[in-house]
């Protein structure tokens, strides 16, 4: 799909990379060094069947292996997300759980509205809005998040700060709502009222009866959001300078650099799918029926 | 125990009223109810969907919905008054001294925890933890006749059968020795012979334990069966209470009265009458009661019932709230009882099934679910399947609507005419020919459309009518069902479970179907509106001369309507006869058991032959006759050995048993106590 989506971009690779004014011959020469004149399958089949070895081809602009710059940039783009997952899921699930214990009171409609609200603001009004406050007015925070050579796990963190700011407010309304509704349909379900009905203290009922129930289909959606943190950043990493898989893509599509842009998005597309396999076996682990369905 | 010395009740009501919030406003649940369970003693309460059963139990326990509220009265639990309690102290009262069971045990039981931890949380609140907290389990587990409780423990609940699951639900209910116990519908949605096993549990563990027991269900002969006294409730107000024979054999109000003639009793079948209804509906919960709550539904009420809340009148050891209670058992009958006209000389077979086997392939085993099936249906005829979940019933009707194929080699024939065995290789007029009414009219209706696009679709698919013909036809059918022109513009959601179903039974009827399967069609429904339906499908039978092939886990209800009955057990079929020769028996020794297994209303308790155990898997079906592992009459080696013939004992009566009919009739002779 992305191979033909490429392919298919309008505009003439060796033009692109040598500019308007050169030579048509030396275009033409350049094209067939690179092999994008030869027909579309025969291109498709050696460039899958090359990355699936490892290799993911050479990159039209730097002239260099591709497989470098991605693995960096894949590297940075799982710091950020690993930054904004720990801050987001813990918070964001906790949200939700407490709302639910709340319904209906002030404390959910803050919590809901306010996830809410903020969820549906794209991540580059809050991010720039974040740079505001925090990089310009108050100087707490680096402005960008590309940290000294040789800086160490403490500095990276303090320049990966604000830019995971705005990927926290997106997902954190939506893994709260999800959470929420989760907790509401486990606490109305039977079985908590069994627990109850039992005489257990209200704690107990909520951390062994309610808590599991409720987050099996919150980690399903946290899992599936995994793929958008680490795949999904272009405008963040835009934003904040950083040099991601995102903006790797964006400088790529830019340039009509087509094996870099290719084997970033493809790589994206492991990363969806690794970790929506992780959240499935995560899921099948904590869900019994799953895990035993097959001795039955 | 904080109380040392006991309360003289167990349970006290006084005039206890209950609202739930709705759409700002609180409307009425439980209207001043009063009532009392003494120490010991079993108290049942019964009526229909809606009426607020369920509320008192949750009430009692302080469980109500977040829109549910108090309004008046008192609760007094063991002389506590639950009403008082902090929150502490209520969580004691639960651990302590009340428990509850409820139906749907499935649901019941934490889905992610396995049994064993389930069960000893319980004992840990009392302070036994570990090892001791562990025995104590099994103990209970073995309490409630649970025959491999170690290994019990280890499971998590989906792991077990229904009956499992609701005596781990007693189990742990009765783990902190209550003083009062609550039983919400705790056999609904069980199997008969399930049902029968965990009445008899509860039954034997209420003497050992001397608990009080609070017990609600919709079915009357459960409730005369197993409790001392009876309260029907109606419209959140107590209409009767006394002692259970005494009630249901002479009631004094006309809820009661009419309740009572709703159900099929003593082996009523459908040439002999209709099953008496009550017209009109549940007051709605918005509704605005003045005088008698039942006076809109009532043919003695007049214009005092209307406008003057009638007392609770002290009958000597009883109470009726109704003006009328010395005459109540004179209410005339909603639908005249006139007999259906006689049936037809037999006609030619409408369908033949020959040699019909279905085998499932279940991880590597071959599940066979259907075997060897031969029957056939004459026009105008009823033939009532029956069985335990598990026998194959469905899955027999699923062949022969063709929604799966059936193994090769067996035959169904339609009017003469060989069936193909998967529904797109049928003619439309071979798909048009049957039809069939599902147990959940909610789920089998369209939820977007209306009533008359939903029929007036199957009008135009199956009997291919357009225009004014489609309209004409519409109206007929629609008064055919005893539906009116208001109900057409409306969508399903807005119908009762009873008028829901009479659409889907319309639609089924759309195509002048030769036979509809009507697969439980009344378990959902409340049994004044199962009588109305039951005389509906009586009626349209012999209107149109269709054959129905009844699916129904309620033996009263298929005798009701069944001219012809099979019994399957494990997907073959046991005995197959005329109706009331499989229920007058002599029988065979499994359907002796479903039989036997049915609670009655007139407390005619015969010698109930329990079935052991569960219905054997059918991937591993025992060697021989597959009944042998449960059988109460078994022979000897040679059941264990030989699988019996489906033998023809009387002309139309074929047994599948070893033992000889006449052998039957000796041993069953001594059983056999039901009213002709």
């Amino acid at each position: 799909m992305v191979f033909l989506g490429g392919q298919a971009l309008p505009g003439n690779v060796g033009r692109a990379i040598l500019g308007p004014f050169a030579d048509q011959r030396a275009v033409d020469t350049l094209n067939h060094t690179l092999g994008v004149d030869r027909p579309l399958l025969a291109q498709y089949w050696s460039w899958i069947s090359n990355f699936v070895q490892g290799d993911m081809g050479t990159s039209y602009i730097f002239r260099a292996p591709v497989a470098p710059f991605v693995i960096d940039a894949l590297g940075n783009s799982m710091k950020l997300a690993a930054v904004a997952f720990v801050l987001v899921v813990p918070i964001g699930i906790l949200g939700g759980v407490v709302a639910a214990l709340n319904l209906n009171r002030p404390l959910d409609r803050i919590i809901s509205l306010g996830g809410l609200s903020v969820t549906v603001l794209p991540e580059f009004v809050t991010g720039i809005i974040l740079i505001l406050i925090f990089g310009v007015w108050l100087r707490w925070l680096p402005i960008s998040a590309a940290w000294p050579r040789d800086a160490g796990f403490f500095t990276q963190l303090y320049y990966l700060i604000l830019p995971s700011l705005p990927l926290f407010l997106v997902l954190f309304g939506y893994i709260a709502r999800m959470a929420r509704s989760g907790m509401i349909e486990a606490l109305d379900s039977d079985y908590t009222r069994t627990a109850v009905l039992k005489g257990l203290p209200w704690r107990t009922v909520i951390w062994r009866h309610v808590l599991r129930n409720a987050l099996l289909p919150t980690i399903t959606v946290i899992a599936t959001q995994t793929g958008y943190l680490i795949g999904g950043l272009v405008v963040i990493e835009t934003l904040f300078r950083y040099q991601g898989i995102g903006s790797l893509i964006f400088t790529a599509a830019r340039g009509k650099d087509f094996p870099m842009l290719e084997s970033g998005i493809l790589t994206i597309g492991i990363v969806y799918a690794v970790a929506t396999l992780v959240a499935d076996f995560l899921y099948s682990v904590l869900n019994p029926r799953i895990r035993l369905g097959s001795d039955q | 125990m904080t109380n040392s010395a006991k309360a003289e009740n167990a349970l006290e009501l006084t005039d206890l009223s209950v609202a739930y919030r709705v759409a700002g406003r609180n409307r009425a649940v439980l209207r001043n109810l009063s009532l009392t369970i003494g120490q010991g003693e079993a108290y049942g309460l019964v009526g229909e969907s809606g009426c607020g059963k369920s509320t008192v139990a949750l009430t009692v326990v302080r469980y109500l919905p977040r829109n549910g509220s108090i309004t008046g009265g008192a609760i007094s639990l063991d002389g506590q008054n639950v009403m008082k309690l902090d929150a502490e102290a209520l969580r004691r009262a639960r651990a302590e001294s009340v428990s509850m069971v409820y139906q749907d045990p499935g649901k019941a039981l934490n889905p992610s925890i396995r049994v064993g931890r389930q069960l000893t949380e319980i004992f840990e609140l009392g302070g036994v933890s570990g090892r001791a907290a562990t025995d104590r389990a099994i103990a209970m587990l073995n309490r409630v006749r649970i025959s491999d409780p170690v290994s019990v423990m280890q499971r998590y609940p989906h792991q077990l059968s229904g009956g499992m699951q609701q005596r781990v639900a007693i189990a742990m209910a009765l783990a902190n020795d209550p003083s009062m116990l609550i039983l919400d519908e705790p056999t609904t949605g069980l199997d008969a012979t399930v049902e029968a096993e965990v009445l008899d549990l509860i039954a034997q563990l209420s003497q050992e334990l001397s608990a009080s027991i609070l017990f609600i269900s919709h079915n009357l002969a459960v409730v005369s069966n197993m409790c001392d006294r009876v309260g029907v409730l109606y419209a959140g107000m107590l209409v009767e209470e006394g002692p259970t024979e005494v009630v249901f054999n002479d009631p004094r109000h006309p809820y009661t009265v009419a309740l009572l003639r709703c159900l099929p009793r003593g082996g009523q079948r459908k040439d002999q009458g209709r099953l008496d209804t009550i017209p009109g509906f549940l007051p709605g919960i918005e509704a605005d009661i003045k005088g008698c709550a039942f006076a809109d539904r009532c043919a003695l009420a007049d214009d005092r019932c209307r406008s003057e809340l009638p007392p609770l009148y002290d009958l000597g050891g009883r109470l009726s709230r109704c003006f009328h209670h010395d005459k109540a058992q004179a209410l005339p009958r909603a639908t005249p009882s006139d007999v259906a006209p006689a049936p037809k000389p037999a006609a030619a077979p409408v369908l033949r099934v020959a040699g019909l086997n279905k085998t499932y392939a279940s991880h590597g085993h071959a599940l066979r679910a259907v075997k060897d099936v031969s029957l056939d249906l004459r026009p105008g005829e009823t033939l009532g399947l029956v069985g335990e979940s598990g026998s194959g019933k469905t899955t027999f009707a699923r062949l022969l609507l063709g929604l799966v194929p059936p193994d090769d080699g067996g035959t169904i024939e339609l009017e003469g005419k060989a069936l193909a065995p998967r529904l797109e290789n049928r003619s439309d007029d071979q798909i048009k020919a049957m039809q069939i009414v599902f147990q959940n009219p909610d789920s089998a209706l369209n939820r977007s459309h209306s009533i008359r696009h939903l029929i007036g679709r199957a009008l135009k698919r199956l009997a291919g009518l357009s225009g004014k013909a489609l309209e004409a036809r519409l109206n007929d059918l629609v008064r055919s069902v005893r539906l009116t022109d208001r109900h057409l513009a409306v969508k399903p959601r807005q119908l009762s479970g009873g008028l829901k179903q009479r659409v889907a039974i319309a639609r089924a009827f759309a195509g002048d179907p030769r036979i509809v399967v009507c697969d439980e069609p009344t378990s959902a429904l409340d049994v004044s509106v199962q009588a109305a339906i039951l005389n509906l499908l009586a009626d349209l039978q012999s209107k149109e001369d269709v054959s129905y092939i009844f699916i129904s886990h309620d033996l009263a209800v298929v005798r009701y309507l069944s001219d012809n009955i099979a019994v399957l057990y494990l997907g073959r079929i046991m005995e197959l006869g005329p109706s009331e020769d499989v229920f007058s028996g002599p029988h065979h020794p499994y359907t002796e058991a479903l039989l036997s297994a049915v609670p009655k209303l007139d407390q005619t308790e015969t010698a109930r032959i329990r079935l052991d155990g569960e219905i054997p898997s059918a991937t591993n079906p025992p060697s021989g006759c597959v009944f042998h592992t449960r059988c109460p009459r078994k022979i000897g080696p040679i059941c264990e050995q030989q699988e019996p013939p489906l033998s023809e004992a009387q002309p139309g009566h074929s047994i599948r048993c070893h033992i000889p009919y006449a052998e039957l009739a000796r041993l069953q002779k001594a059983v056999v106590a039901e009213p002709a």
